[in-house]
C-alpha cells in the first residue's frame, strides 16, 4: 500500500531541516489525535507563517496526507502561507474598534508604510493586516505589533509607533 | 507540592483565609491590587507597577504589598488600581499614568490623603457573601470624583473573582471558596442532586442560545458510553465581546473546577478548553492554573483521593468564527477544518471523537461553583421568570464609559447605557445598541426601558448572544454597520451549505451597492427575501442568523435605508460616496486650518476670509468637519 507520506517523499520536494525543539514537539504530538492545529501553530510560532518544505516535512513526520494539511492552513486565518515582516502589525477590525475609526488607522498606515493591506514593506521590516477583534473593546481603536496591545490610538500616534520599532532595529543590527 | 486529600485542602483554605484577612483587609498592611488584565498592560498597567514599587521603596514603605489581579471591568479607566491601607476605605483609582502611581504612594498611602479627583468607586458588591471578612468600615470613605461611575445595581457572580485574587495563584482562589464545589460535588452530593441544583437554578447557556444547563447535562449523562467529554468553549469569536478573556484572565481556576464537577456529573474523565490563540494571556494563566491544579491533585487522577480521574487539556483555535458553533468546534478539537454539520445527533449524544460530549461556554461554567455552594434556589431568586442569574456584558462602542458589567437579568438597557455606561460619549446623541454580534440586532432608544432576558432581546428581534453591547450614536450609519457585520459573516461562512455561502454574499453585495447609493427600489425587499431564506435555511446558527442584523435594523431604521436608496443620502455622513462636505461662508473665520489639515489639499481661500472645497478633488475623508472650531464644515 502506498501510504501518503511515502507519496510525497517521492516528489523531489526541498524538505525542510527543522530545528531539534520543533521535530521533538511534533514527535511529542505524533498519533495523538487531534494534533495538526497544535503543530501548525508550533510551526508558525517557529518560521511566523508555514513555509512549504515545512509543510510537507509535517505531513511526513504525522503521517497525514499535504491535503489534509493545506485544507485546515488555508481554512483558518490564522495560518499564513506568506512570510510575514519582521515585525507584523494587526489592526483590529472588531466592531467596536471599527466604530471608532479602525479604518482610519489602516489607511493611515498604509500611507506611512507605502504599502497596503495584508502586504510587508520591501525591506521586509513590517507587515500589515486587518484582524477580527482582539479582545480589548474597551480600548478601541487597538492595533497589536508583534503581539504587543496598543489602545486607544490615534492617527498621529503610529509615526511614533512604528519609529520604535526601526529603532530597535537599527540597534539589534548595531 | 504534594497532592491534597479534602482535609488538607480545608486546612489551607482556612488558613490562606486567615492570612488574607490579617495581610489586607485587618488593618495592618496597606496593599495595592493592580489591574494586570490584556487591556491594563495595553493601557500601561506595567509602567504604573513599576513606578508603584520604585516609589514605595524611595518612601521606605517596607510592609505594603503591590499584587497582580485581573480585569476589575473599567476599561475605560484602565490602568485600574485599587487600595486598600489602614483606616481608609479602599479605593479604585482610574488612568494611573506612573506618575499618578507616584502620587498615589506619596499622598494616599504615606500621606493618608486620598486624590479624590482621580477616585472611582468600587465596582460591585461582592456575591460571595459570608464567610468572607466585611470591608473595613473604619476611616471616611473617599468621596468618588466627577468621573466615577455609578456601580449601581451591578452583582458580581461570574466575576466575583477578578480584580480581587492573583490569578496565578490557586492558594488565593482556594481561600475564596475555590474548589468547595468540587468538594461538595465529590463527597456530599450524588450526580443526581448536582443535576437539581442546576434544574432549580434556571442557569441557561450564556453562549447565546440560552439552552438550560441541567438539560445538557442529562442528556450527556443518560447515555451509556466507555467514554465522555467535557467541553469548555472558550472561542469568544463576537468582535465586539471579551468577558469570558476577563474571566480566564482574571479567574481561571473557577473554569477548572466547573469542567470538574461537569466531568463528575455526566461520568467525563477528560475536558478540553477550546481557546482563541488570539488570547496569549489567558492561555498562559490556563496553562498555569491547570499545572497548579495537577498538583495539588484538584486535577489527574484520584482527585482529593475521591477515586475520581479527571483532566484538562487546552486546545487552540486558529481564528475561524464558525469554531464557536459546536459541532464546528469539535471538528476544529479533532484537526480538522472547523466545518458543522447537521444536528442531531447532538454532541451530547454524539460529540468528540463520537463519544458524548458536554460542551459549555465560560461565563456558564463560571456560575456553576457559586450555585453549588449557595443553592439553586438562591440564585433562581435573581433575574427574571425565565432568564435566572446574572448576565456579563462587554459594553463599547460610543458609551461614555466602556467596560464589562455584570447585572441581574432583567435590568433594562437604559440603566445599562445611562446608569452604568453614563450615557454616550462626546454628548452625542444615542441611536442604538447592537446586542449579539454579527448574530444579533439594533434596539432602538424607544426599547430602552424593555428588561433584558433571553425572550425579551428575542421579541424585539436581537439575541441575547455572548454579551457583546455596542452602543452606536447619530454618527453611526445602520447600512453601513450592516455592511460591516455581511462582511465579517460573509468571510467567516465555511462555505459548506448554499444558504449562507451565496445568501450572505447576496446580502453584502445589495448592502454595498446601497452604500454606494447605487440601490433601487426593490432592494429592500431583497433584503428581507434573502434574509429569510437564510434563516430558515441555513445549517448552523452562523448562516441562520447572519442576516439577523440587517432584518432588525430594516425594521428600526427603515427610513435611513430608503433615505440611502431615494434620496441617495446618508444621514449620518458615513458612506462616503453620499457625502458631501462644504464650508458655511458665514460661520468660516478663515482660519486656514482645515486646509492645513486636508491630506488632498483641496481646500482653498485667503486669510481670515471663507475658504472652500473643491468637491472634484475631495476624498470625503472628513479631516476638516473635525478639526473645525466653529462648526463651519458641514455635509449632507
Amino acid at each position: 500500500m502506498v501510504t501518503a507520506a511515502a507519496t510525497v517523499a517521492e516528489k523531489s520536494e526541498p524538505r525542510a531541516e527543522l530545528a531539534p525543539d520543533l521535530a521533538s514537539f511534533i514527535d511529542g504530538w505524533k498519533g495523538r489525535p487531534g494534533n495538526l492545529i497544535m503543530v501548525l501553530h508550533r510551526v508558525q510560532q517557529a518560521y511566523g507563517y508555514i513555509p512549504r518544505d515545512v509543510a510537507f516535512e509535517v505531513a511526513d513526520r504525522l503521517g497525514v496526507p499535504l491535503a489534509k494539511i493545506y485544507g485546515v492552513v488555508t481554512f483558518y486565518h490564522l495560518f499564513k502561507l506568506k512570510k510575514p515582516g519582521l515585525h507584523q502589525i494587526a489592526v483590529c477590525m472588531g466592531t467596536a474598534c471599527y466604530l471608532k475609526g479602525g479604518e482610519d488607522i489602516i489607511r493611515e498606515l498604509e500611507e506611512l508604510l507605502g504599502v497596503g493591506l495584508n502586504s510587508v514593506t520591501p525591506d521586509g521590516e513590517f507587515s500589515i493586516e486587518a484582524v477580527r477583534c482582539v479582545g480589548c473593546c474597551g480600548l478601541a481603536p487597538v492595533l497589536t505589533v508583534d503581539g504587543e496591545v496598543y489602545g486607544r490610538v490615534e492617527k498621529k500616534r503610529l509615526a511614533e509607533i512604528l519609529a520604535k520599532y526601526r529603532k530597535m532595529d537599527v540597534a539589534a543590527r548595531a | 507540592m504534594a497532592k491534597l486529600n479534602v482535609e488538607q485542602l480545608r486546612k489551607r483554605r482556612a488558613e490562606w483565609r486567615r492570612e488574607s484577612e490579617a495581610r489586607g483587609d485587618a488593618a495592618k498592611r496597606t496593599r495595592i491590587l493592580v489591574g494586570l488584565g490584556t487591556c491594563g498592560i495595553a493601557a500601561g498597567a506595567r509602567a504604573a507597577w513599576d513606578a508603584m514599587a520604585d516609589e514605595l521603596a524611595k518612601a521606605g514603605v517596607k510592609d505594603a504589598e503591590l499584587r497582580r489581579t485581573g480585569c476589575m471591568g473599567l476599561c475605560y479607566s484602565e490602568p485600574t488600581v485599587e487600595v486598600q491601607t489602614p483606616g481608609l476605605a479602599p479605593t479604585i483609582y482610574g488612568d494611573v499614568t506612573p506618575d499618578l502611581a507616584r502620587r498615589i504612594v506619596r499622598e494616599h498611602i504615606v500621606g493618608r490623603q486620598p486624590l479624590t479627583e482621580h477616585v472611582y468607586a468600587r465596582p460591585a458588591p461582592d456575591s460571595l457573601a459570608p464567610p468572607r471578612p466585611a470591608r473595613p468600615a473604619a476611616g471616611a470613605a473617599a468621596a468618588p470624583g466627577p468621573a466615577a461611575p455609578a456601580a449601581s445595581g451591578q452583582l458580581r457572580i461570574v466575576l466575583r473573582n477578578c480584580g480581587i485574587i492573583d490569578p496565578e495563584n490557586i492558594d488565593e482562589y482556594i481561600a475564596r471558596d475555590g474548589y468547595a464545589a468540587l468538594e461538595k460535588a465529590l463527597f456530599q452530593m450524588t450526580p443526581e442532586q448536582v443535576v437539581e441544583e442546576l434544574r432549580k437554578s434556571g442557569l441557561r447557556g450564556r453562549g447565546g442560545a440560552g439552552f438550560p444547563t441541567w438539560r445538557k447535562w442529562t442528556f450527556t449523562r443518560d447515555v451509556k458510553a466507555d467514554v465522555k467529554y467535557v467541553i469548555c468553549n472558550a472561542d469568544e469569536g463576537d468582535p465586539g465581546a471579551y468577558m469570558d478573556r476577563s474571566t480566564l484572565e482574571g479567574d481561571p481556576h473557577s473554569i477548572l473546577e466547573a469542567m470538574a464537577i461537569a466531568g463528575r456529573t455526566v461520568g467525563a474523565g477528560q475536558g478540553y478548553v477550546y481557546i482563541r490563540a488570539e488570547y496569549p494571556l489567558a492561555i498562559q494563566r490556563l496553562e498555569t492554573a491547570i499545572a497548579q491544579a495537577r498538583a495539588y491533585g484538584l486535577l489527574g487522577r484520584d482527585i482529593l483521593g475521591s477515586g475520581f480521574d479527571f483532566d484538562v487539556e487546552l486546545r487552540l483555535g486558529a481564528g475561524a468564527f464558525v469554531c464557536g458553533e459546536e459541532t464546528a468546534l469539535i471538528a476544529s478539537i479533532e484537526g480538522q477544518r472547523g466545518m458543522p454539520i447537521p444536528r442531531p445527533p447532538f454532541p451530547a449524544v454524539r460529540g468528540l471523537w463520537r463519544k458524548p460530549t458536554v460542551i459549555n461556554n465560560v461565563e456558564t461554567l463560571a456560575n456553576i461553583p457559586v450555585i453549588l455552594l449557595r443553592g439553586g434556589e438562591w440564585f433562581g431568586g435573581i433575574g427574571t421568570a425565565t432568564s435566572k442569574g446574572t448576565k456579563v456584558f462587554a459594553l463599547t462602542g460610543k458609551t461614555a464609559r466602556s467596560g464589562l458589567v455584570e447585572v441581574p437579568m432583567g435590568m433594562t438597557l437604559r440603566q445599562i447605557v445611562y446608569d452604568i455606561g453614563g450615557g454616550i460619549m462626546g454628548g452625542r446623541a444615542f441611536k442604538a445598541v447592537q446586542t449579539g454580534g454579527p448574530s444579533g440586532g439594533v434596539i432602538p432608544a424607544a426599547h430602552l426601558d424593555t428588561p433584558i432576558d433571553y425572550e425579551s432581546l428575542q421579541s424585539l428581534g436581537s439575541i441575547m448572544g455572548s454579551g457583546g453591547m455596542i452602543v452606536m450614536d447619530e454618527d453611526d450609519c445602520m447600512v453601513d454597520v450592516n455592511r460591516f457585520y455581511l462582511e465579517f459573516t460573509v468571510d467567516e461562512s465555511c462555505g459548506k451549505c448554499a444558504p449562507c455561502r451565496i445568501g450572505g454574499r447576496s446580502l453584502y453585495n445589495l448592502l454595498a451597492k446601497i452604500a454606494r447609493g447605487q440601490g433601487t427600489g426593490d432592494a429592500l425587499d431583497q433584503l428581507r427575501e434573502i434574509g429569510h431564506a437564510m434563516q430558515k435555511a441555513s445549517l448552523c446558527g452562523l448562516g441562520q442568523s447572519a442576516p439577523n442584523p440587517v432584518l432588525s435594523a430594516l425594521r428600526y431604521f427603515p427610513d435611513e435605508y430608503r433615505a440611502h436608496i431615494a434620496d441617495r443620502r446618508c444621514p449620518a455622513g458615513k458612506c462616503k460616496d453620499l457625502v458631501v462636505y462644504y464650508i458655511l461662508p458665514e460661520k468660516c473665520v478663515g482660519c486656514g486650518l482645515c486646509a492645513r489639515r486636508c491630506p488632498a489639499s483641496c481646500i482653498a481661500g485667503e486669510k481670515r476670509q471663507p475658504h472652500t472645497i473643491d468637491r472634484a478633488r475631495c476624498i470625503k475623508c472628513g479631516e476638516c468637519y473635525d478639526v473645525c472650531k466653529f462648526e463651519a464644515v458641514s455635509r449632507t
